[in-house]
């Protein structure tokens, strides 16, 4: 084998209170395609932040093309040839699509920025991953998924040998998933080393050659991916065997259809939504799937008032409502759960526990706050269920690995006890084990009479949880497809790619 | 390395890290140097049943700077500033002094100035609510304009009043030995609190700073909170104005709480309190104010001449948000030379990794 291109060894970093890195080696080689595996809070997105100069390591050393280096910040990590897409998407929202692609190295023609190639280079480079779209639109007007399309284009574009990506493809849909599949062998193949996380088993057994397993900040061990089959990894990386994941495909969705809780009659909004009629019962899982862009966040959005319809009818149970701020839906019983976690979802100054009670808070009001003992019980039973890590209540929810802030938006929620719960892709960025846990709870939830409206980019998820399946393309709902036991991932892709059943 | 120095130094990490650490710390600084200087500084006397000295001046000239602080944290913690707060300060000392100079009430004079101040607060409010204004511009338009309605209120004159009305007990009175603008300033502050942690109020205006738009999807009613905040912080400046014209027996419309607003915005954010809104300190604006006023003191007692004072004042506050940027101190620690090295199983303090922007 070649030497690697990239090589740490011995690396530790200690947050207060948290060991993130405890004597990690690790080594890329050029070439492949290497996945870094492991649970929520394992360590991962800290490893790749000491990497590229984000964080300094406390102790261990790092090799960059056989010579020592240390890596002063993410430019220098960049100059170094190290190009990276963080898991939290950061760019500028208020900047143009083509000028978040190319800031910081924009082309100059006589001394002056030359605006015309920015435009036709950043299409070109977007069309490379099918994307079509406006580049001198602000990026903040994008859906998540196309801001981290932006991002993974931008980062691919640097001419690195080594390409890091964290969690990219956690809100892409399949057929972007594989475009950027063939982007990345392509880089593969001219000999660019590519770090890859995801919590997809079924990405990572398709594209990667190789794999290391973290384990509580801890090093398991790095193995050829064909030489650990898919059991082994995950009991590599939770340190169990695994049964879970068997137990839940039995787990058919019981009909337990109640009382109607939720009825749109044609209810739409101009630039959003084509009118729309569904209706969502007691005990009923609904599921919306659809393409990037389909119009499936903005269906949710509607039902829960953060953008109000503009025509036809909402009912709440019999009774014909305006659901024209995210508070009258809140009153009505509605809970929603926002994709973009970070931009409509946490507070990330505020602690766990802060962030789990506010939604309960705000139903209260500021007069009535939620008594101590109460507040700590109701705490600390979420963060039970649902394996919040660390465990600790006071943690600010920014310190949070991923797909634990993930859980604190879901706990935020569950506490309200809502009738009808809204969860635009809620397992995103969330591990095996603890995505099998929380399918189970949706599950439970339906069992108990809570009306579920579910979105996932994953089909196999949608359809392993819903009751029935609503199609959206372009903005549109095509068709409605009960989940009798008949429907495959296979019908329900071409639905939405052709638009009939 | 013995356990005993590892737990120390873990007890020590702990401590620098508190977020009230650095300015406590420059007040202590500010204070030592103060004793070391002027003899006799940290002395209190007792005269008349009343406690005299440095540190009860100190407490008693902060008062007001104290009380508009105290409002303007609530309004930053909600993402806004109050520009407004030292024309509030003009105008609730001259309408409660014109009041009081036509011969009414000194109840009657408070409340009206007091209603006055809600008002103020409420425009300030609505204008940043209901007409989405930014709150630098929507503030900016009373700090202007209400310069102008002091001067209506006092007739263009400084109003002076007869100086043995109740009045003067606000600024210059004294209540079981310590002055009356000190147990104003202890029991605003108190209340203050209580307020903003013993309700929910605290959590859901940091909540409304830190992301407006999470809180809105989570159901807080925004708008109601951050017209409380500003009509809060219009009412402590009033407050504050009454304490000013008090202690002078006279309504300036011109230069009273002249430039406040700056000394509070400063001491809100010496004291922790960051200016995008969100998290908030009361005590730690407490802190904040008074490391200003101790300044200003300093620059007496010590005698630097007048002309060096804003050099040396600018000099003190930059060094203060110096130490607490988490950058600069990661770069002087990692920097300083011929400091011990640790071994390789002690990793080095902590306080200076933890801050490093993701
Ligand atoms: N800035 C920080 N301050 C304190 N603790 C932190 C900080 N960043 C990460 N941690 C902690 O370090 C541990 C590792 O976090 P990391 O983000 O590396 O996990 P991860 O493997 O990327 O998880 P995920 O799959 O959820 O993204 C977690 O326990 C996390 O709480
Ligand atoms: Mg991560």
């Amino acid at each position: 084998m070649t030497e690697p291109v990239l090589e740490v060894t011995g690396i530790s970093k200690q947050f207060p209170g948290v060991r993130a890195l405890d004597g990690v080696a690790f080594r890329l080689f050029p070439g492949e395609i290497h996945a870094l595996m492991g649970e929520n809070g394992a360590g991962k997105s800290t490893l790749i932040k000491v990497l590229t100069g984000v964080y300094q390591a406390d102790e261990g050393r790092m090799t960059l093309d056989g010579a020592e280096r240390r890596v002063h910040d993410p430019p220098h990590a960049q100059r170094l040839g190290i190009s990276t897409v963080y898991q939290e998407v950061n760019l500028c929202p208020n900047l143009s699509v083509a000028e978040n692609i190319f800031i910081g190295r924009e082309p100059r023609k006589f001394g002056r920025i030359d605006w015309a190639r920015i435009r036709r280079r950043s299409a070109e480079l977007l069309a490379r991953l099918d994307l079509d779209l406006d580049v001198t639109a602000p990026l903040g007007a994008q859906s998540l998924a196309v801001q981290q399309l932006i991002a993974i284009v931008r980062a691919i574009d640097l001419d690195a040998k080594v390409l890091i990506l964290d969690e990219p493809t956690s809100s892409l849909d399949r057929g972007e998933v594989e475009r950027l599949f063939g982007v990345m062998r392509r880089l593969r193949d001219d000999g660019v080393a590519i770090l890859f996380v995801s919590h997809f088993l079924e990405q990572i057994y398709e594209v990667c050659d190789r794999v290391t397993v973290l384990r509580n900040g801890r090093l398991v061990g790095e193995y050829p991916i064909g030489e650990l089959g898919r059991f082994d990894l995950v009991s590599r990386m939770t340190g169990q065997e695994l049964h879970d994941l068997e137990q839940l495909e039995e787990a058919a969705p019981a009909i337990t259809r109640g009382r109607r809780l939720l009825a749109l009659e044609g209810a739409g909004r101009t630039g959003a939504i084509t009118p729309v009629d569904l209706e969502i019962h007691e005990g009923e899982v609904v599921g919306l799937a659809g393409l990037l862009g389909s119009g499936r966040s903005e269906l949710a959005r509607l039902v829960f008032g953060a953008e109000a319809a503009d025509t036809g009818r909402v009912r709440v149970g019999e009774e014909t409502v305006a659901l024209r701020t995210p508070r009258a839906a809140i009153d009505r019983g509605i809970a929603f759960c926002p994709e973009d976690r970070k931009a409509d979802g946490l507070v990330m100054d505020l602690t766990v526990a802060e962030n789990i009670v506010l939604a309960l808070q705000a139903a209260r009001g500021w007069t009535r706050p939620l008594p101590p003992r109460r507040r700590d019980e109701l705490v600390g039973e979420y963060i039970r269920k649902l394996r919040i890590q660390p465990p600790s209540p006071g943690t600010p929810v920014r310190n949070l690995s991923g797909g634990n802030q993930q859980k604190v938006l879901l706990a935020r929620w569950l506490i309200t006890r809502p009738r009808l719960l809204i969860l635009d892709e809620p397992t995103r960025g969330i591990d095996v084990g603890a995505k099998t846990e929380i399918q189970k709870l949706v599950v439970a939830l339906a069992g108990d009479g809570i009306g579920v409206l579910f979105i996932s980019a994953e089909l196999e998820e949608v359809l392993r949880l819903s009751h029935k399946v609503e199609v959206l393309r372009d903005r549109t709902l095509v068709a409605e497809l009960a989940n009798d036991g008949s429907l495959t991932p296979e019908r329900l892709l071409g639905t939405i790619a052709n638009g009939a059943s | 390395m013995n356990p005993v120095n590892a737990v120390s130094r873990a007890n020590l990490a702990r401590l620098t890290r508190h977020r009230l650490f650095w300015p406590v710390a420059v007040l202590v600084l500010l204070l030592v140097v103060n004793a070391v200087v002027t003899p006799g500084f940290l002395a209190i006397r007792v005269r008349d049943g009343h406690l005299y000295g440095s540190l009860i001046d100190i407490l008693r000239f902060g008062a007001p700077l104290i009380m508009v602080s105290l409002g303007m944290t609530m309004v930053i913690a909600t993402g806004g500033i109050d520009l407004s707060v030292g024309s509030v300060v003009a105008i609730s000392g001259a309408m409660a002094c014109y009041l009081i100079s036509e011969g009414q009430g000194l109840a009657v004079a408070l409340a009206l100035s007091f209603g006055l101040c809600l008002v103020l607060g409420l425009w300030n409010g609505l204008l940043v609510t209901r007409l989405s204004i930014q709150p630098i511009i929507a503030t900016l338009i009373l700090m202007v304009g209400g310069r102008g309605i002091a001067q209506l209120i006092t007739g263009g004159q400084i109003i002076t009043i007869d100086r043995d009305s109740g009045y003067r007990e606000i600024g210059g009175g004294h209540l079981a030995g310590l002055p009356v603008a000190v147990l104003i300033v202890l029991a605003s502050v108190a209340a203050a609190a209580v307020l903003a942690r013993r309700t929910a109020l605290g959590l859901l205006l940091e909540s409304v700073g830190g992301n407006a738009e999470a809180s809105r999807l989570v159901g807080i009613r925004a708008s109601g909170l951050i017209v409380l905040g500003y009509v809060f912080c219009a009412v402590c400046a009033g407050v504050a104005g009454w304490m000013i014209s008090s202690d002078v027996s006279a309504a300036d419309g011109n230069n009273a709480g002249l430039w406040i607003e700056l000394d509070a915005i400063l001491a809100v954010v010496l004291g922790g309190t960051a200016l995008t809104g969100g998290r908030f300190s009361i005590a730690g604006t407490v802190v904040g104010a008074l490391i200003i006023q101790t300044l200003n003191t300093t620059i007496y007692t010590a005698g630097i001449p007048p002309r060096t004072t804003l050099v040396f004042e600018a000099a003190v506050v930059t060094f203060v948000c110096l130490l607490q940027s988490p950058a600069f101190r990661a770069k002087v620690g990692r920097r300083r030379p011929g400091g011990p090295v640790p071994p390789p199983t002690d990793p080095p303090s902590a306080d200076k990794k933890v801050e490093v922007p993701a």
